[in-house]
C-alpha cells in the first residue's frame, strides 16, 4: 500500500488528510486518476508531487510503503 | 541546539531567530518578517489560515539554507514560518541572515524569501469578509508558463 497525503484545497475536496492506495508497481500519474476518480479531488494538473518529502514526477515509480505528497502550488512567506 | 529551518504553530519571536545568526565573523545582520496584510488589490483579509507538509516545509526550508551557502559562503541564515491562524500583521515568517558585510545579507535574504515562494511546501488561506480560497502560486518576479515551478526551479 502507498500512503496518499492531502493538503489544503485537496484536503478540503477529499474530505480527509490521507488515503491507502494499492498504487505499489504503478507510476504516480495512476494515484492521481484514483484521486480524481474516486475522490473528487479535480484540480490535480497544477499540482507537484514529492515522494518520501522529496520532488519527483508523476512518472515516479511507486513501492510498497511510499508516501506520497500531492503539493498544490504553494503560498507561504 | 538551535533549530534554523523550523515551522511552528506559536509566535514568532523577531529576536530568536535573529540570535542564531548573530556571531563574532559578520558585519551585518538582515531580517526579513513577512506579515499578513489587510487589503490586497482592494480585497478586505479578516485572517488567515497557513497549512503545511511539515517535515518536508522544514527539509525545503534547510535546503534553501545550504543553497544559500553555497552562493554566499560566508552567510549563515534561520528561517522560521509560522502556520495555523493568522491575524492582520501576525508575523509569518523571520528570514535572518548574517554575513561579514552588508550586500550579500540584503542579496541572500531576498533568495530566502524568492525560494520560500517557490519550493516550501506551506498553503495559505485567505479568509475575507464575502468568502475564502487557498492561495496559489505568489510568485511576483518569475511567471510559471506550465503553471507550476519547472524542475530545475525545485532542485535549485
Amino acid at each position: 500500500m502507498v500512503k496518499v497525503l492531502l493538503f489544503a484545497q485537496f484536503q478540503e475536496a477529499a474530505g480527509r488528510e490521507s488515503v491507502e492506495i494499492d498504487a505499489a508497481g504503478h507510476p504516480i500519474s495512476h494515484v492521481k486518476s484514483v484521486l480524481k476518480e474516486n475522490y473528487g479531488i479535480l484540480e490535480l494538473d497544477d499540482a507537484n508531487v514529492a515522494v518520501n518529502e522529496e520532488y519527483t514526477n508523476m512518472s515516479t515509480e511507486l513501492k510498497d510503503g511510499d508516501t506520497v505528497a500531492f503539493i498544490p502550488p504553494v503560498s507561504g512567506g | 541546539m538551535n533549530n534554523y529551518f523550523r515551522i511552528t504553530d506559536e509566535f514568532i519571536s523577531v529576536e530568536d531567530v535573529v540570535n542564531m545568526v548573530v556571531r563574532p565573523e559578520s558585519g551585518a545582520v538582515n531580517t526579513f518578517i513577512g506579515t499578513v496584510r489587510e487589503f490586497t488589490k482592494g480585497k478586505r483579509t479578516l485572517y488567515l489560515h497557513y497549512d503545511a507538509y511539515v517535515p518536508m516545509a522544514e527539509k525545503k526550508l534547510a535546503q534553501i539554507g545550504d543553497e544559500i551557502q553555497t552562493k554566499w559562503p560566508d552567510a549563515r541564515v534561520a528561517i522560521t514560518h509560522r502556520i495555523g491562524e493568522l491575524h492582520i500583521s501576525d508575523i509569518a515568517v523571520v528570514i535572518a541572515v548574517s554575513t561579514p558585510h552588508r550586500a550579500d545579507s540584503y542579496d541572500a535574504s531576498r533568495y530566502a524569501i524568492e525560494r520560500i515562494k517557490e519550493i516550501v511546501p506551506i498553503w495559505k488561506k485567505e479568509h475575507w469578509e464575502d468568502g475564502e480560497s487557498w492561495i496559489g502560486d505568489q510568485l511576483e518576479t518569475k511567471a510559471y508558463p506550465t503553471g507550476k515551478p519547472e524542475e530545475e526551479d525545485l532542485y535549485g
